[in-house]
């Protein structure tokens, strides 16, 4: 009796109102995302033996896609890509963000963000294929270019590759990278800057000072919401790719559905998310890492150059791990050494070094 | 004050959000008809007491009756109570009428009916003109009427009104102010105001609860607050007070009368009823309003020879009035001073000397 | 001149933004059967072949099937999470709120092989109705998102305000909250259909025999006879998406009027 009072009470009270409406869309989400992401994590550690699946608890399927040189080129390829169509939307979309937040009369504004979204909410898969169309060998790029006598012959290094992937996919992300951005920008108090300017900074100054370090967390956002997918994609690749721009998600199709190993696409698939987690766990660490170490020495010219050299000798460092550790100590030892270090590493900057005024 | 029969009784009552005590034993009888207020500083719980009393928060114990009915368990729909909201809650798809008319929707009076109540209501606010008015179409004191006549419509036992003028400018503040009075006048209806303003407190109320941290520190009418204040707390957050170190001597005149030595003022007797916290002999502090103090000008003199000496440290010119901050000759701090500004009484110059005249009878004691 | 640049760069962008799209209509109205300038001629041909594809109809018809159930399902998880989220304060709740968001960032193919992968080792069929759960999982962190909108905009008080005056929990939530979240939940529909008619990966991952509209059109970018209807098909699309996303746009802005608020930017 005095539990179920309890019980009844527990739901009247804010904490269980609110759990208990939340609770359908919460076990919804368990249901089809918690479980399948379980299950294929067990997947990845069983083997395929042709038509049956051994259910043996074993590392052979990652002992094969980190030794394989197959599956670690598609997966540094895959990973560049992303890296670069982060870069280009990110830089791209700031000054877009910038014009609309600081220049656009504000009762424009919501025109302009609904104009940029709207490209995104039509048919991704034609999108996609019209770039194929456009940077065709006879299409309009390579023939304006001709017309215009630029070139004398049509670009072939335009499709079929990892560069027509990169525009495509930063084409497509667009909008994804200008929200956020703007969203922050919005939210800049304009009298700091006033304030910036009143102390004697040029505007330059301010921006760099004020603006940049303010925004920084919707850059942050805005390089998340387009790097996580985009490792994933599986569309831009196939279409205009070629067999030089495939990506990691074309090849989990591949096992699934031309190869019926099903453990091996569950294996690349927990390896990209793993490979999404570990570089971004890393950048952000980074960054964070760098900014701080660069204030530390005095900031300025010679801090930044400090910071730049202990960026550039990690990464020589990593490079170094990445291609002679293996031949040294064998890939997985290589691989799970390599993980250790960036993530205990990231673990340690992440809880010792405080946020910086960049706001990372 | 004689006591009208209660139609609000708070016995013990606590409120605990998890570990955060909000309301720590709260005592109190509302009578019938009257214009209650709760005065504090944010996060005293003033708000919270009013909600509970509405019925949207559920105590934690203790016991509250409204019309001598058990409140435990019963939601604020059942409850005889209404609400204007701080923000007044005006529904933004309906007109004016349909906001007022919308607790009508359940009774069963005729539609007819319902329609004369409604341009009752809004008469009754001075808004009989604006029934078919938008309801963002409207000022904020015209919400602030709509939300009164939407709450009076309903005839509730009691009406709680949540920092009701706060939204509104200062000139509309004092329209409504008055305006409320005037409503509550007509309407005989208990009315319990939740504030942090103790001037609007003072003006409207005819008791006021003092709360602090969850506690009331004082219920009392406004001039026994004003004037005798039972803490230092009380006392600086209703108006201005000085406070001056005192000794309470040990040869007291006795008939329940108290001797002082105040550092700056000098020998003093206070009633009973002058310490709110009774008196024991060392050391204690007095507290003194600016407007008991006056400036004593060339020529003239106390009463009874209660004068001190001191040096102007500031002035502070106001219009109708100067304040001056005197620091009196063996006082550890300056006192402030209010006077009326007068033809040909001079504002005196900071750094001057001023002769000040003071009254025992004017001041409360703490421990 | 710092501004003119930014405003051309703006420009330009948002050129090379639309330049795909307007290319659409070109060769849609093309007579050429080749996608690829020059342009030949105008003919309205490619419009009509859409009408004599009965497998383009079915997978029309499944698509909508997908698309309004979809809607429908995400909708009102939503409106649980969304009313959850802005009203109450519970143990766990960036957890629980940042996992049902989840979907929104992982990699669609991730959702896709997880769903199949579940799908296969249970050894049932894909079909429609898991692509509609499928869809559901992805489109209920957008209807969220807009609804969370609604809800927050809405004044708490205006609600305890009716309890107040008479009314029950749930004829309030009737009379107030529903009429005041209604351009959200319209705005949210709209969205989520838009979402589940475009969506490719889970589609493909989970058709079996029955392709969506999206699946039936990767189908015929193999062939390239078969361009210029896509062309055709894909100027509907984008047609009735921007129709769409134009009414979703006014519901929600309506919502905040009627709310008695400003505007203060676009979706998510």
């Amino acid at each position: 009796m005095g539990e179920v009072a309890g019980i009844g009470k527990l739901m009247r009270s804010e904490a269980g109102k609110g759990l208990t409406l939340i609770s359908p869309t919460f076990v919804y989400a368990l249901l089809l995302l918690a479980a399948p992401l379980a299950m294929i994590l067990l997947l990845s550690f069983w083997t395929q033996e042709f038509l049956t699946i051994v259910r043996d608890f074993q590392l052979g399927n990652y002992q094969e896609a980190l030794s394989d040189p197959i599956y670690t080129a598609l997966m540094l390829r895959s990973l560049r890509i992303s890296a670069t169509v982060t870069l280009v939307t990110v830089v791209l979309a700031f000054p877009v963000a910038y014009y609309i937040s600081f220049h656009v009369r504000h009762e424009r504004k919501s025109l302009w963000l609904f104009l940029i979204t709207i490209p995104f909410w039509t048919s991704y898969l034609i999108r996609v294929f019209l770039w194929r169309v456009i940077l065709a060998y006879d299409g309009p790029v390579n023939s304006g270019l001709l017309a215009l006598g630029v070139i004398d012959e049509p670009l072939g290094w335009i499709l079929y590759n990892a560069n027509s992937v990169v525009i495509t996919l930063a084409h497509a992300y667009a909008p994804f990278a200008i929200l956020p951005i703007f969203v922050v920008l919005e939210k800049i108090d304009r009298s700091l800057l006033e304030a910036a300017r009143d102390l004697g900074e040029s505007r330059a100054m301010a921006f760099l000072r004020v603006t940049l370090p303010l925004a920084m967390p919707g850059v942050l956002a805005a390089v998340l919401i387009v790097f996580i997918p985009t490792v994933g994609d599986y569309v831009t690749p196939q279409l205009v790719g070629g067999s030089g721009g495939l990506m990691i998600a074309n090849n989990i199709h591949a096992q699934i559905f031309a190869f019926n190993n099903r453990p091996m696409g569950a294996t690349l698939a927990v390896l990209a998310m793993l490979i999404v987690a570990m570089t971004l766990l890393w950048g952000i660490s980074r960054l964070r890492f760098w900014l701080w170490l660069a204030d530390r020495m005095g900031g300025g010219m010679r801090g930044g150059a400090i910071a730049l050299g202990a960026a550039v000798a990690e990464i020589a460092a990593i490079r170094v791990a990445f291609s002679a550790a293996p031949g040294l100590v064998g890939p997985e030892a290589a691989i799970i050494g390599l993980l250790l270090i960036v993530s205990a590493g990231s673990a340690l900057i992440l809880t010792r070094v405080p946020k910086g005024r960049w706001g990372i | 004050m004689s006591q009208k029969t209660p139609i609000v009784t708070l016995t013990g009552v606590q409120k605990y959000y998890g570990d955060y005590h909000a309301l720590r034993g709260i005592t109190a009888n509302i009578g019938q008809g009257e214009f209650f207020s709760l005065l504090g500083p944010s996060g005293c719980g003033k708000t919270t007491l009013l909600r509970s009393i509405a019925g949207f928060e559920d105590i934690s114990s203790g016991q509250l009756l409204l019309d001598g009915r058990d409140m435990e368990g019963v939601p604020p729909n059942k409850r005889p109570t209404n609400m204007v909201f701080q923000s007044y809650a005006i529904f933004p798809h309906m007109n004016v009428a349909e906001n007022v008319g919308f607790g009508l929707r359940r009774s069963n009076m005729s539609s007819e009916e319902k329609r004369r109540a409604v341009g009752e209501a809004l008469e009754m606010v001075g808004l009989g003109k604006y029934g078919a008015r938008a309801a963002h179409a409207l000022s904020g004191g015209q919400r602030q009427r709509v939300a009164l006549a939407r709450a009076l419509i309903m005839k509730p036992k009691v009406l709680l009104l949540d920092e009701p003028l706060s939204a509104l400018d200062k000139k509309m503040r004092e329209v409504m102010q008055v305006e409320l009075i005037r409503l509550q006048r007509e309407v005989g209806i208990t009315f319990i105001l939740v504030t942090h303003d103790q001037e609007e407190a003072l003006v409207m109320s005819d008791r006021i609860a003092v709360m602090f941290e969850g506690e009331i520190a004082q219920l009392d009418d406004p001039e026994t607050l004003y004037r005798r204040p039972k803490s230092r707390r009380v006392a600086e957050f209703i108006g201005m007070m000085n406070f001056l170190p005192a000794q309470v001597l040990p040869t007291g005149p006795g008939g329940g009368r108290v001797a002082l030595d105040v550092a700056g003022l000098g020998h003093a007797e206070l009633e009973a009823a002058q310490c709110p916290n009774g008196a024991t002999i060392g050391a204690a502090e007095i507290g003194v309003r600016p407007e008991s103090l006056t400036i004593l000008y060339e020529g003239q003199s106390a009463e009874g020879g209660r004068e001190a000496e001191g040096t102007v440290r500031e002035v502070v010119y106001y219009g109708d009035m100067t304040y001056y901050d005197v620091l009196l000759d063996g006082a550890p701090s300056p006192v402030r001073v209010s006077m009326r500004n007068m033809p040909g009484r001079k504002v005196l110059d900071f750094g001057a000397r001023a002769r000040l005249a003071w009254d025992p009878r004017s001041m409360v004691m703490f421990c | 001149m710092k501004l003119n640049l930014l405003a051309v760069f703006a420009g330009v962008y948002l050129v090379v933004l639309y330049a795909p799209i307007v290319l659409l209509p070109l060769f849609a109205f093309n007579s050429g059967s080749v996608i690829a300038f020059p342009l030949r001629g105008f003919t309205t041909e490619w419009f009509g072949l859409l009408l004599d594809t009965p497998a383009l109809h079915a997978a029309t018809l499944n698509s909508l099937i997908i698309a309004i159930s979809t809607a429908i399902f995400s909708t009102i998880l939503g409106l649980f999470a969304a009313r959850a989220a802005t009203r109450y304060g519970f143990p766990g709740k960036g957890g629980i709120v940042g996992f049902i968001m989840l979907p929104l960032v992982l990699p669609e193919v991730i959702v896709a092989i997880s769903l199949l992968i579940v799908l296969m080792q249970l050894g049932l069929n894909s079909g429609t109705w898991s692509i509609i759960a499928g869809h559901t999982l992805i489109c209920t962190p957008f209807a969220i998102a807009i609804l969370q909108g609604s809800f927050a905009n809405m004044d708490r008080s205006l609600e305890e305000a009716a309890v107040d005056l008479g009314e029950t929990p749930w004829s309030t939530f009737r009379l107030i909250t529903l009429p005041l979240v209604a351009p959200g939940i319209v705005a949210s529909l709209l969205i989520c259909f838009i979402i589940s008619l475009d969506e490719f990966i889970i589609a493909f991952f989970l058709s079996g025999n029955s392709p969506t509209l999206p699946v039936y059109l990767w189908s015929l970018l193999r062939f390239p006879a078969q361009l210029p209807m896509v062309m055709a098909l894909g100027t509907i699309l984008v047609l009735l998406s921007v129709l769409l996303l134009v009414l979703a746009e006014t519901f929600r802005r309506r919502g905040l009027r009627r709310a008695g608020l400003k505007d203060t930017g676009g979706f998510l």
